[in-house]
């Protein structure tokens, strides 16, 4: 099996069923000198990653949805947490690529806020478009602003891996894509600038860095001027949800992975008229909605993805 | 597809009415000024309409997630519509008006709107 999954001709519905039923089954990614290979599925994977920083991706739990596509978004939030709190290994904290909300409606932020903290666990957000409905994105930024610059963007370090969280969500021009914007970039080459080479990067943001399906806006404007920036860096991996499905693209040094939504998965590029919720038989949404696991293994510039959906 | 439901026949002829109606939400009750577009699978349908001027369009989601309706010359832009809202504004000025979702700027339409004929009020 080929482990690009997005290359400029699109995706095709076959190679893109391969990828939902890895979903179904959990693959381990290991990502060595920038290129990853499958090593199995999910049981064995936890035999050979036994240490190093683990932490935790969900995605679009979008909150407040509560049509036919998933009438209890939250409650399909809280499988997701219950899934995180039986972790064999608890992971050091969690990343949130946005859509946190359906609808940047307090209460939906707060009932997010009352499920995810069950986890007990350090979150990281970005915003998706969803949660900056607001005129002055002041519902986000109020929430999850403190000690970002601009509409939300930062960086962390943790156990020697180095992590950018982006907002592509805002801004966004007519006819366009996903857009980081200047202030932001320029914000990225300084934030870059002195690092070693040998530094893990992870950047994570709402919307995919590469160009997934333009059509549907499914990729980001001005990425490229940012990979430009990464491209000296041994070893970069790019997480991002807002296409409910799990893609994943290598190039050069850079890992590209999409994750699942906890809410509702979304037609696979181009096999529906639009994106959009799309619904799947009551007894197989649980098999298309997930969380993600990622393992960074010290001195071995090793990089173990696990998507593990919430029902197999 | 649904299309425009525009019931303007006689109307041009009362253009010079029309104009000062359209600058009261009253000019919704004149059945002749309305026109409507739906926002369906990520779509303006239809995409590029064209009205008279004193023309009250209603954009309408009928998708399950929101979208907005947004004028890229800033001439009018709505809160973000949930399923089944609506926004409604009225042209009372002739020209192209290019508008966009904001949410998913991708989606992208536009307003013609032409002088009311047997009027030149509107320009």
């Amino acid at each position: 099996m080929t482990s690009d999954h997005g290359n400029e001709r699109g995706v095709s519905r076959r190679k893109v069923l391969e990828c939902m039923t890895w979903a179904g089954t959990g693959v381990l990614w290991t990502v060595a000198g920038g290129v990853p290979s499958s090593m199995g599925i999910i049981g064995e994977a936890r035999a050979v990653t036994p240490s190093g920083l683990t932490f935790l991706q969900i995605s679009d739990s979008h909150v407040g949805f509560d049509k036919p596509a998933n009438p209890n978004a939250i409650g399909t939030l809280e499988e997701a947490l219950n899934k995180i709190n039986a972790l064999p290994v608890k992971p050091s904290f969690i990343i949130h690529t946005g859509d946190i909300t359906h609808l940047s409606k307090p209460s939906e932020f707060d009932d997010a806020d009352r499920v995810i903290s069950q986890a007990r666990l350090d979150v990281h957000y970005v915003p998706g478009e969803h949660d900056v409905l607001d005129e002055d994105v002041k519902l986000y930024r109020d929430r999850y602003g403190r000690g970002t610059k601009g509409a939300g963007w930062y960086s962390f370090d943790a156990d020697g891996v180095h992590f950018i969280g982006l907002v592509n969500v805002v801004d966004l021009k007519a006819g366009g894509l996903g857009n980081l914007g200047n202030e932001q970039l320029e914000w990225l080459e300084g934030d870059l600038k002195g690092r070693p080479a040998s530094t893990p990067i992870v950047v994570f943001a709402h919307i995919p860095l590469w160009s997934v399906y333009p059509a549907w806006g499914w990729g980001t404007e001005d990425a490229t001027r940012a990979l430009d920036y990464l491209k000296r860096f041994g070893s970069v991996t790019v997480l991002n949800g807002h296409i409910h499905q799990i893609m994943q693209k290598v190039e050069g040094n850079v890992t590209f992975h999409t994750a699942m939504s906890t809410a509702f998965p979304q037609p696979a590029p181009g096999a529906a008229p639009s994106p959009g919720p799309l619904k799947v038989a009551d007894d197989k949404l649980r098999s298309v909605l997930g969380i993600t696991d990622v393992t960074f293994k010290r001195g071995q510039q090793r990089l173990a993805i696990i998507d593990q959906p919430l029902q197999r | 597809m649904r299309t425009i439901k525009s019931r303007s026949r006689v109307a041009a002829a009362f253009g010079v009415v029309l104009l000062v109606a359209a600058a009261t939400f009253a000019a919704r009750s004149a059945p002749a000024t309305d026109a409507e577009v739906d926002i369906d699978q990520f779509t303006f349908l239809p995409q590029r309409i064209t009205v008279k001027a004193g023309t009250t369009v209603t954009w309408i989601n009928e998708d399950d997630v929101p979208h907005t309706i947004v004028s890229s010359s800033k001439v009018f832009k709505s809160k973000a519509l949930d399923t089944a809202d609506k926004f409604s504004f009225t042209f009372t000025t002739p020209g192209t008006y290019d508008y966009f979702c904001s949410v998913h700027p991708h989606m992208t339409g536009a307003v013609v709107v032409e002088a009311a004929s047997g009027s030149n009020a509107a320009q």
